[in-house]
């Protein structure tokens, strides 16, 4: 599924992906060369972490802090415990492409 | 073997724990905790367990995975009574002695009630699971909700209540509710909060009586007036669980004093959370912030471990964050940080005062505190400015 062009993402900035035929809202990060593709809804609660603070591999929930690895979803501290999905991206003639049976919602993100 | 004692089982001692573990220590661990029920996070309990959106199970603070990495004995419904100094022994409740090598003591704060008023049912107050269920039950009925106390807790439960459909009032002390947290301009706006979802909010009065036989009936003021109610929450603030370390060495005062390094007076012995009156910036400072709950015991749980090794304590962190508070009120979010100062400016950022907004304080030009309403891309942005003139400072 294409998701943007990588043309429209600029390094340490986060782009946030909400279209009716993307299941669930994405956040997507360039560091150096590497796109980063994530669910955008804090594992906590409904926040969104496109609006958090970006450092180097991690972004900060903007709500109550905790810390997720971009690489691997992993919060750093609570209030979060569970980790947030990260979704392998490929960049196909400029776009940026993930694949769309990694997006479909489960039941932890349906919460 | 070692053994470390946490006395305290809410958010700081389920995190000293969990700090003592990361940090290597692999000796016994005993958790003494006063509640029954399995530690579980208060944040929710104004919020979506009132409003029955979540239940005991949403806001546990542990899981099977975390109990497992903390291997350790949970003493649940048992309070800690006394500290002996020189043996470091633990008397509880029971009887039973429990001797610790290093001791963390988390026992946080309890809501403050209303002196010399009769016990009447109906009359609530707000720490607890228990509290929030028992609240919740009266909520379930139709009737008049008195909230006693202008605060977060008093703010979030009025929220709530109304959500829930109640005719709603606040009775606030001060001229403005928050206002010596958060100055007159920001106590201005949020208590519009409060009148612009019809909750009726009721200033510059004390409340004098509770009138009831059995349950509570109305609720007096200082100034002749007597409000009807059927139920009566009291948010009048929360005082810190000392009492049970007199005689234990262990100095206290609005507290337990503990250094920068959350040590107290007795040797092996650290405190953090809610319970903690921590030195900072040459002052005192107890917090009893969420977030200082979750940082305070991991500086406190490395402080004790260096005792413990014999290593030099200078050598570890000390607890000096930028406070952090937030609240949910009406369906929008708070976010607070730093100290602002009663005679500090505000000054907006981003957004408008009437509706969601970012803003900022400033003393003698000065960034003093950041406050913001659904704006938290622009709060966090602001409170990294905050933040380096905190550090300065
Ligand atoms: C209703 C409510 C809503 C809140 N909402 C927010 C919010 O939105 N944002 C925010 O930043 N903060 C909020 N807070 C504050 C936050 O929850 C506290 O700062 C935090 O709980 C402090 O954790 P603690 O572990 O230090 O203390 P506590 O949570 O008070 O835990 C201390 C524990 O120690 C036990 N104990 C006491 N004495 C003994 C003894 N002698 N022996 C054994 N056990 C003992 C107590 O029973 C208790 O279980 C809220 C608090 C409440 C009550």
């Amino acid at each position: 599924m294409q998701l943007c062009p990588i043309a429209d993402l600029t390094p340490g900035v986060v782009t946030r992906i909400v279209r009716p035929d993307v299941p669930v809202p994405l956040a997507l990060v360039k560091v150096g060369e590497r796109v980063f593709c994530i669910d955008d809804t804090c594992s906590h609660e409904t926040a969104s972490l496109s609006d958090g603070w970006l450092d180097g591999h991690e972004i900060e929930c903007p709500l109550h802090e905790s810390r997720f690895d971009l690489r691997t979803g992993r919060p750093d501290c609570p209030p979060a415990r569970r980790p947030i999905r990260t979704h392998v991206v490929q960049v196909v003639d400029g776009m940026v492409c993930v694949d769309a049976t990694s997006l479909a919602p489960t039941a932890e993100t349906a919460r | 073997m070692t053994t470390i004692a946490v006395v305290g089982t809410g958010l700081a001692g389920v995190r000293a724990a969990e700090a003592l573990r990361a940090d290597g220590y692999d000796g016994r661990l005993v958790l003494v905790g006063e509640e029954a029920a399995q530690p579980y996070d208060r944040p929710p309990l104004s919020k979506q367990v009132l409003l029955g959106k979540c239940e005991s199970q949403d806001i546990a603070l542990t899981d099977d995975d975390l109990r497992a990495v903390l291997d350790a004995e949970w003493l649940l419904g048992t309070r800690a009574t006394a500290l002996d100094p020189a043996s470091r022994a633990l008397t509880l409740a029971d009887g039973r002695n429990l001797h610790a090598d290093g001791v963390v003591i988390a026992t946080g704060a309890r809501a403050r009630t209303l002196p010399g008023m009769p016990r009447l049912r109906g009359v609530h107050t707000l720490r607890t699971l228990d509290d929030a269920h028992r609240l919740r039950e009266d909520l379930s009925r139709p009737g008049r909700v008195v909230v006693v106390g202008g605060g977060f807790i008093g703010a979030e439960v009025a929220s709530s209540a109304r959500a829930l459909g109640h005719e709603v009032t606040i009775v606030e002390y001060e001229q403005k509710p928050l206002l010596r947290q958060l100055g007159p301009d920001a106590a201005g706006i949020l208590g519009r909060l409060h009148t612009d979802h019809g909750v009726a909010l009721v200033t510059g009065v004390a409340v004098t009586g509770l009138v009831g036989e059995d349950g509570v009936r109305a609720v007096e003021l200082s100034d002749g007036r007597s409000l009807p109610a059927d139920v009566v929450v009291v948010g009048v603030g929360a005082v810190p669980n000392t009492e049970w370390l007199t005689g234990s060495g262990v100095a206290c005062d609005n507290g337990v004093l503990t250094d920068e390094r959350c040590r107290t007076t007795v040797l092996g012995v650290v405190a953090a959370g809610d319970v903690a009156a921590y030195r900072c910036r040459g002052g005192r400072l107890r917090i009893e912030h969420w977030t200082n709950a979750r940082d305070m015991p991991v500086i406190a749980a490395g402080s004790l471990l260096a005792t413990l090794r014999g290593q030099d304590p200078t050598g570890q962190p000390v607890h000096d964050p930028l406070p952090y508070v937030w609240s949910d009120q009406y369906g929008v979010h708070l976010q607070i940080a730093g100290r602002p100062g009663v005679d500090d400016v505000l000054e907006l950022v981003s957004g408008s005062f009437d509706d969601s907004f970012a803003a900022v304080y400033r003393r003698d030009g000065e960034i003093s505190g950041v406050l913001a309403v659904d704006s938290p891309r622009e709060f966090g942005r602001l409170r990294r400015d905050l933040r380096s003139a905190w550090s300065i400072r």
